[in-house]
C-alpha cells in the first residue's frame, strides 16, 4: 500500500483507477480492450508523476525526504553494499541505535571496495523507529562514530557516511552526557581523517546532528534530500512565530540539493528514480552506491595530508567572496 | 542612545552631559536597583546576588586584556547570501543591529596581553542578533586564530550565542566545520585554545568551537547547552532538573574544567596560559 503525499493526490486517483480496471479484468471476461486502457492510464500516471516531481517546492521535497517509505540506512546497506559487519558501542556508555556503523564492501563492477560505513537509521515501522530513536543520535552515537572513524583511519579504510536525521536528540540525558561536545568532536574527527571520506545526505540533513557526520571532502546529496541549519518548522516558529509558515521557511533557507549545489555546500546530486527514492529503493541505493564508488575512485591514491588539506579548503571556500 | 540624546548631541549649545544615559540599572536576576557606576566597577556583576550580567566585546576586552590592546579589523563577508526575508528583510535586521552596536557583527577580536602574556582574544556579543553565528562570526573566528598562529600565542574565545544565524541558512551551519578547521591550525602550531563560556551559549556554537577548548572555563550560572530548554521539554514532557544546563551543572557532569568568577578570570587565564605555554617558552 503506497502512502501518497498531499501533492501526489491526483496521481493517487489515477493509480486507483488502474488497479480497479485490473481487478475488473481479472474478474470477468469483458470484451473491451482493457489492456490498452490500462496502458494509456499508466502512461498518463508516469507523465503526471514526472511533472509533479519536476517542480517540487522546497517544502514538498522536505515531505519526500521524510517519506515513511523512503529508503534508510538498512536499505542502502542491503542494496549497495555486501558483507556488512556492524560494530557497536562507544566503549564508554552505550550502543546508540540511531547511529549505526561497521565494515562493509561497497558494490563496484570490479569486485567491491572495503569501507567503514556509518549513518543514521530512522527505522521503517513503529517498533524499529522507537528502537532507532527516529534517527536522532545521542552523544554515545556520535562517540561511536568517532571511534569507528579513528579505526578506519588506523587501518586505511575509506569512510562512507549516510546522513539521515531530523537532528541530534534533544533530551536531558543527551545534554548531561555532552551532546554538543560529541557533535563537535565528531566534526573534528571527520576533518582529521587520514583516509578518503565521502558523505551522502540521503534523506534529512538536520543541523549539527548531520554536519557531525558530513564534514567530508566529498558531499553528495540525493535528488530529493534536504539539508538545513534548522527544520523549516523550527525556523518558522522562531522567525515567523508560527510553525505553519514552514513552507516559507523551507523556501527562504534554500534546503534543496539543487540550491545547495549552487551555494557550493554539496558537490553533486544523485538522481532518484522517477517519483522519488521510495518508489524504487533498490534503484535509489544502486545509484547512490555507484556515485560513492566514483568519488572514492577519484580520491584513491591521495595521501593523508593531501586529503586533510582538501577537506579543510573545501569548507574554507564555502561562502567566500571569491 | 535615545533619540533625545541624539538630538541633544547635535545641538551645539546644549552642554554635553557627563553622566551616563542610565544612572541606575536593575539586576536582571534579583531586580535590585544598582547604581550604574558601582555595577560597572563590579565588572557588571550584581553586588547583591552575584549575577554575571551580559557584556559586550569592548567591555569584556577592557576587563581581560592589559591596556593598549589592538582591535582587529572585522573581515568582510558576502552580505545576506540567501536574500533572506521572514517578517523582515535580513538586511534590515542587520542594519538595525549595527545602528545599536559598536562593531559590524557579533564577534570581535583583539590582540594584546593578559598580565603580560601575549594573547588574541575573541568576544561574542549576545547583544548583536543574539550573538548568532553566521559567516561574519565564522570568518572573524578564523581571522582571530590566524593572528594567534602568526603571533605564536594562545587564542581565547568568549562565547555567547543563541546558536546559528538562521537567516544565513546552511551557510551558518557550515561555520561549524569551518571554525573546527581553524582550531586544527592552532593545534598543528602547538598553541593553546581556551574557551570561556558565558551566558548564554547554545546550539551550533556549543556544538562546535565552544566545546573544543584545551581548557574549558565558564562564568558562574551561565546557560550552556545544545538544545533549547523549550525544545527539550516539548520532546520529553517532563520537568527539567534543577540547575539544568547551567555552568555548575556542566562542571558536575564533567563537561568543563572550571567555573570562574569574573573578578578572578584575568588571573586564572594568565595562570592557565603559563602552564600551556611553559614548554614552548622553554624551548
Amino acid at each position: 500500500m503506497t502512502s501518497y503525499l498531499e501533492f501526489e493526490k491526483p496521481l493517487a486517483e489515477l493509480e486507483r483507477r488502474i488497479s480497479e480496471l485490473r481487478t475488473a479484468a481479472d474478474q470477468d471476461d469483458v470484451a473491451v480492450d482493457i489492456d490498452a486502457e490500462v496502458a494509456r492510464l499508466e502512461k498518463k500516471a508516469r507523465d503526471q508523476l514526472a511533472s509533479i516531481y519536476k517542480s517540487l517546492t522546497p517544502w514538498q521535497k522536505t515531505q519526500v525526504a521524510r517519506h515513511p517509505s523512503r529508503p534508510h540506512f538498512g536499505d542502502y546497506i542491503a542494496h549497495a553494499f555486501t558483507d556488512f559487519v556492524p560494530l557497536g558501542g562507544d566503549r564508554a556508555f552505550a550502543d546508540d541505535q540511531a547511529i549505526i556503523g561497521g565494515f562493509a564492501t561497497l558494490d563496484t563492477p570490479d569486485g567491491g571496495v572495503k569501507v567503514m560505513v556509518i549513518g543514521h537509521e530512522k527505522g521503517n515501522d513503529t517498533q524499529s523507529r522507537l528502537k532507532h530513536n527516529f534517527g536522532m543520535g545521542k552523544p554515545e552515537g556520535y562517540r561511536k562514530a568517532i571511534r569507528l572513524m579513528e579505526m578506519a583511519g588506523k587501518f586505511g579504510l575509506p569512510v562512507v557516511t549516510l546522513v539521515d536525521t531530523s537532528g541530534a536528540f534533544p533530551g536531558v540525558e543527551a545534554e548531561e552526557r555532552g551532546q554538543a561536545e560529541a557533535i563537535a568532536r565528531a566534526t573534528e574527527a571527520c576533518l582529521n581523517l587520514p583516509v578518503p571520506m565521502v558523505a551522502a545526505i540521503v534523506g534529512e540533513g538536520g543541523s549539527g546532528g548531520a554536519v557531525a557526520l558530513a564534514s567530508a571532502e566529498r558531499v553528495l546529496m540525493m535528488e530529493n534530500a534536504v539539508y538545513s541549519v534548522i527544520s523549516p518548522e523550527g525556523c518558522a516558529s522562531i522567525l515567523w512565530r508560527t510553525a505553519e509558515k514552514a513552507p516559507e521557511a523551507a523556501e527562504a533557507m534554500r534546503v534543496t540539493a539543487q540550491d545547495l549545489k549552487q551555494l557550493g555546500v554539496i558537490d553533486s546530486i544523485v538522481p532518484e528514480p522517477l517519483g522519488g527514492a521510495h518508489r524504487d529503493p533498490v534503484a535509489a541505493a544502486k545509484a547512490l552506491g555507484k556515485a560513492i564508488a566514483d568519488e572514492l575512485g577519484k580520491l584513491s591514491g591521495m595521501g593523508a595530508d593531501k586529503l586533510r588539506d582538501a577537506r579543510a579548503s573545501r569548507f574554507l571556500k564555502i561562502g567566500s567572496l571569491a | 542612545m535615545s533619540w533625545l540624546n541624539r538630538v541633544r548631541q547635535r545641538i551645539p549649545f546644549v552642554a554635553k552631559r557627563d553622566t551616563p544615559d542610565n544612572l541606575w540599572q536593575k539586576c536582571r536576576k534579583c531586580q535590585e536597583m544598582l547604581f550604574t557606576k558601582d555595577y560597572e566597577e563590579n565588572l557588571w556583576v550584581c553586588p547583591r546576588c552575584d549575577d554575571h550580567g551580559r557584556i559586550g566585546a569592548d567591555c569584556r576586552l577592557g576587563q581581560v586584556l592589559d591596556a593598549g590592546y589592538e582591535i582587529l579589523p572585522s573581515p568582510t563577508v558576502k552580505e545576506d547570501p540567501l536574500k533572506f526575508k521572514d517578517s523582515k528583510r535580513y538586511t534590515d535586521r542587520l542594519k538595525t543591529a549595527r545602528n545599536n552596536a559598536p562593531h559590524p557583527d557579533a564577534l570581535t577580536n583583539a590582540a594584546g596581553s593578559i598580565e603580560g602574556r601575549k594573547a588574541v582574544v575573541g568576544v561574542q556579543d549576545f547583544g548583536f542578533m543574539g550573538g548568532s553565528m553566521g559567516m561574519a562570526v565564522g570568518e572573524a573566528f578564523i581571522a582571530g586564530v590566524d593572528r594567534a598562529v602568526t603571533e605564536g600565542c594562545p587564542y581565547i574565545i568568549f562565547t555567547a550565542a543563541g546558536g546559528a544565524r538562521m537567516q544565513e541558512g546552511i551557510l551558518s551551519l557550515m561555520q561549524m566545520p569551518r571554525t573546527t578547521v581553524a582550531i586544527q591550525r592552532l593545534k598543528a602550531a602547538g598553541l593553546p585554545y581556551i574557551v570561556v563560556l558565558t551566558d548564554p551559549t547554545t546550539g551550533g556554537v556549543t556544538a562546535s568551537y565552544a566545546m573544543l577548548g584545551d581548557v574549558q572555563i565558564a562564568e558562574p550560572d551561565a546557560l550552556i547547552g545544545f538544545a533549547g530548554q523549550r525544545v527539550i521539554q516539548d520532546t520529553i514532557r517532563e520537568k527539567l532538573p534543577e540547575g539544568f544546563q547551567r555552568a555548575e551543572y556542566l562542571l558536575a557532569h564533567g563537561m568543563i574544567d572550571m567555573v570562574i568568577h569574573r573578578k578572578d578570570l584575568r588571573d586564572r587565564l594568565a595562570s592557565v596560559i603559563d602552564y600551556l605555554m611553559a614548554a614552548k617558552q622553554a624551548a
